[in-house]
């Protein structure tokens, strides 16, 4: 316990310094070693620049995809393209009055609005924060980028519903399937009838 | 194997005679039983749907009066032991007629069990090599053994007894007494294992105690011999067998102790349920107080307590346990109390809550009283025809005739009234 | 009891019930018309459990119960008798933060399983909980029925078998007619049960169900494709219980439980608990589990976990 603790304020350590490092400046040859006191190394810190090659969208391994059914748009609403194409993107902030008015964002709201997820010169896909475009079929990229844990677990099929075969072929549902992304707390439904008391029925 | 069939024979014959009470007594017993065996055809066809019984409250009635009854037949080892071990004439005199009760409780709890279960005609599967008996695993298969066993060891002490009697010979003690020393385990056995059978289930906690076994003997040690009692008291007022004062009195004072340890035993669990006050308590707070408002056994259980506890001082007190009227209601009360407590108060606290804290009340329903009835005439007709056979051959009044083939039978009346008694008496005294 | 070669053969047993059987047929012959509907009748009666038969005699008897149904019901009805699947042992996981108790669970129970309507049995049974008590059964509401769900304060807690490692529901059975499975499924032979119900005051988790009366199952509501230890109908005065839906999942591949499908929150989880990279194997691996009445030391497969 204690060591896992120690190991993780280390590594915390080691990566702000190193963040620290590169914002700085000059590239030192900081290269320093941390052993705990049994004498395993715990962590090699390494140059600024090779820490931040992890944020290099471009040269990362494609993302493993998933069979989803086709997400679930409102209908004739896809493409969006077919209406935005000829649209000039308005990347003001601000209250919808023509169109998309049954949308009520309800989702962090002070946090971000439309164009944050939709990709203002393409409608047609979505974007995640690393500017990376991906289709509305990876949408649950776009989700797991603040629910982190809630993708992992939906990728191994512990979040969510997963149908076909326990040992078979697997269906995914988009997390749109289930949470409605502008508004995405779960919906309550009448429950069918409870069951019979014991001494009601006498048969 | 002739002598065998003449005995038989001559058995039957003696059943079929005796006094008007004793039609009137047969004749309600059989009518009882046969309204019994209407009600049982029924649940037969409709199934055990016609009971109160649920899946929250899988076991009810029937149940309740086979553990009773299972206690009962172990009690019979009471006469035993004093009878056969410190050799105390009087009681040894009777001993035999422990022996009738247990085997007829036997019958009955069998019938209790049959009644109870599903699918009676799998009862094959329980025969060892036919079927697949479960044992050792199952208490319930140990519980079939064990109560076979016990059957089987009474009947044949007691028909190897009566017979031998009959036909004017000692019966053979080296041949008895290791069968009736090995009674005495068994019938400790036929209700430690009834017990285990509840106790050994960590799903039900009002069960789930190491003090059930020993209440379970404690408080079958008092309603047995109260029943013994009973019956000893009518047999000497009603037929023309004698049974000594001492040998009641030593019974009664039995009944004193086995109370104590009974009560003791109870207030044992109690305590150690209310005070740790851990969720375990629910069930014995459903029996002694109600639970959530339901509160069905509450009445009975008092009543059960208050019997008990009533019993216990007057088989204490010498006066009162010497004194036939209160030593009979002495028995009526430890019987009801007893068959209340362990019946009832035992098997639907076990259920009420059940696992998942449900709270269903169960009543039992008319057909399951009227088949419960039923089992109950047929035990004691069953026990009437024991007795019908058993007392006159000791008391000499049925035995193998002159010509060594036919039988003699002296009493032809079984049930006398006082007067007529009192007359025999009379009769006695003047020959003497 | 889960080990086959406990029930090996014995010649003995099987001679006395041949004779017994012989017996009862010569009683059978003059006592009843000799239809077919009367041999069938006593060969239900001297059918022998379940794991002792031969594979041409249990050919044998899930063709007499396929044509007795099919009779019955009117409609085809297979009876088959899927073995467990090599290596295999099943766990199911359940989502406690994330059930919302409605029922719908119960209900694809009710129709996969062909339980009786009525009376009725579900193998499912939900409890609404208070948050702020945890799981104290004593606060557990078995009937509520707002007009939606799920409501504020609560959560909801569906039980059924949790196909216990160590069950003590097959120990008590005095004649072996419930046993567990190599793949980990409690099952019950309902040509075999006396219907004693020892078992049912054993299961610490009110999973057992008895069929006090004859079942009612509407012809056209009855699922077809049944399994001799799982949903085909059940005869009166017999145990039965939740089985994996084992006329699903031993299929190959798989289907899932009918519970699992349908849960509209797919709070439900079931998979391999030898694979490692099952579903079943991650969420006991990352998530916090909690094991219904662990004390009991029954070893329950069926487990409750949080995600969140």
């Amino acid at each position: 316990m204690n060591r896992k603790s120690l190991m993780f304020a280390l590594m915390v350590a080691g990566l702000l310094t190193a963040i620290g490092l590169g914002i700085l400046g000059p590239v030192q040859a900081a290269k320093e070693k941390y052993f705990d006191r049994s004498g395993r190394l715990i962590v090699e810190e390494k140059q600024a620049a090779e820490l931040l090659r992890a944020y290099d969208t471009k040269n990362r391994e494609p993302e493993k995809t998933f069979p989803v059914p086709p997400p679930p748009f409102s209908e004739d609403i896809f493409p969006c393209s077919d209406c935005h194409a000829d649209m000039e993107p308005n990347l003001q902030r601000r209250e919808l009055e023509d169109m998309h008015t049954d949308i009520v964002l309800h989702h962090a709201e002070g946090q971000r609005w439309c164009l944050d997820c939709h990709n203002p010169n393409d409608r047609d896909v979505l974007r995640l924060v690393s500017g990376e475009t991906i289709p509305f079929s990876e949408s649950y990229r776009l989700c797991g980028q603040c629910h982190g844990i809630k993708l992992r677990d939906w990728k191994v099929g512990v979040h969510g519903k997963r149908t076909g075969y326990w040992n078979g072929d697997k269906q995914y549902l988009l997390c749109a399937h289930c949470h409605n992304p502008h508004d995405p707390k779960f919906k309550a439904m009448k429950p069918l009838p409870p069951p019979v008391r014991p001494g009601e029925a006498r048969h | 194997m002739k002598n065998i069939w003449s005995f038989f024979m001559g058995t039957l014959v003696l059943v079929s005679k005796g006094s008007k009470a004793y039609y009137i007594w047969v004749g309600a017993l059989l009518t009882i039983a046969g309204f019994g065996v209407m009600g049982y055809l029924h649940q037969l066809n409709s199934g055990l749907a016609v009971t109160a019984m649920k899946d929250q409250v899988s076991w009810g009635f029937y149940i309740s009066n086979f553990t009773f009854l299972v206690g009962v037949a172990a009690a019979a080892v009471l006469l035993v032991i004093p009878a056969y071990i410190y050799h105390w004439k009087p009681i040894k005199e009777i001993a035999v007629l422990g022996e009738l009760l247990a085997i007829s409780a036997i019958c009955m709890c069998l019938m209790f069990v049959t009644v109870d279960i599903g699918r009676p005609d799998r009862f094959w599967h329980l025969i060892p090599k036919v079927g697949l008996l479960n044992f050792p695993q199952s208490l319930l298969a140990w519980d079939v053994v064990v109560l076979n066993l016990y059957l089987t060891l009474n009947l044949v002490i007691a028909v190897y007894i009566l017979y031998e009697t009959y036909y004017k010979r000692v019966p053979n003690k080296s041949f008895t007494t290791p069968l009736l020393l090995l009674s005495i385990p068994a019938a400790i056995a036929i209700h430690t294992v009834t017990a285990f059978l509840y106790n050994g289930l960590g799903a039900r906690p009002f069960w789930n105690a190491s003090i059930l076994a020993p209440r379970f003997l404690a408080s079958a040690f008092c309603a047995g011999p109260a029943f013994m009692i009973i019956l000893f008291l009518l047999i000497r007022k009603y037929t023309k067998f004698k049974i000594q004062d001492a040998a009641i009195h030593k019974v009664a004072e039995l009944i004193a102790y086995a109370m104590a340890v009974n009560l003791f035993l109870f207030g044992a669990e109690v305590f150690k349920e209310y005070y740790t006050g851990s969720v375990h308590l629910a069930p014995l707070k459903y029996l002694l107080q109600g639970l959530h408002g339901y509160s069905a056994l509450v009445p009975w259980i008092w009543t059960a307590l208050i019997f008990n506890m009533s019993a216990f001082l007057i088989f204490l007190i010498p006066e009162t346990r010497k004194n036939h009227v209160t030593l009979v209601l002495g028995c009526l009360m430890v019987f009801t109390g007893v068959y209340i407590e362990k019946g009832m108060g035992l098997v639907v606290p076990g259920f009420v809550p059940d696992v998942l804290h449900e709270i269903y009340e169960y009543t039992p329903t008319g057909i399951e009283i009227i088949i419960s009835m039923g089992i109950w005439a047929t035990g004691l007709f069953i026990l009437t025809m024991l007795l019908r056979v058993a007392i006159p051959i000791l008391n000499g009044d049925f035995h193998v005739a002159a010509d060594g083939v036919s039988s003699h039978i002296g009493d032809q009346m079984f049930f006398i009234g006082k007067r007529q008694k009192e007359r025999e008496k009379e009769k006695a005294e003047s020959l003497e | 009891m889960s080990d086959h070669s406990n029930c090996k053969k014995n010649p003995l047993a099987i001679d006395r019930r041949t004779a017994l059987k012989g017996l009862a047929t010569g009683v059978a012959a003059l006592a009843l018309p000799a239809s077919d509907a009367s041999a069938s009748v006593w060969e239900a009666f001297f059918q022998k459990h379940f794991r002792e038969l031969s594979k041409v005699e249990l050919k044998q008897v899930l063709a007499r119960l396929s044509k007795e149904y099919s009779e019955e019901y009117g409609k085809e009805v297979t009876v088959k008798a899927t073995p467990a699947i090599e290596g295999v042992k099943y766990g199911y996981g359940l989502d406690l933060s994330r059930c919302i108790g409605c029922r719908r669970c119960v209900y694809a129970c009710v129709s996969e399983n062909n339980q009786s309507r009525d009376p009725q049995i579900h193998w499912i049974r939900v409890m609404q909980l208070d948050k702020e008590k945890g799981v104290d059964l004593s606060r557990a509401e078995h009937y509520y029925n707002p007009k939606s769900v799920p409501e504020d304060g609560h959560f909801y807690m569906p039980v059924q078998c949790q196909q216990c490692e160590r069950p003590p529901c097959t120990k008590v059975c005095p004649v072996q007619a419930t046993w567990k499975e190599k793949d980990g499924i409690i099952v019950v032979d309902y040509n075999w049960c006396i219907g004693c119900r020892y078992c049912m005051a054993a299961c610490p988790y009110g999973a057992r169900h008895f069929n006090w009366g004859q079942a009612q199952l509407p012809a056209e509501e009855l699922n077809t494709d049944t399994h001799y230890l799982g949903n085909r109908p059940r005869p009166i005065g017999v145990v039965e219980k939740c089985t994996f839906c084992i006329q699903r999942t031993r299929e190959q591949p798989g289907r899932y439980p009918a519970c699992e499908e349908i849960c509209p929150v797919g709070a439900r989880k079931f998979g391999d608990l030898n694979d490692p990279n099952s579903e079943i194997r991650y969420l006991i691996e990352n998530k916090r589990v909690f094991i219904f009445k662990e004390d009991l030391n029954t070893q329950p497969k069926f487990l409750y976990f949080y995600a969140t």
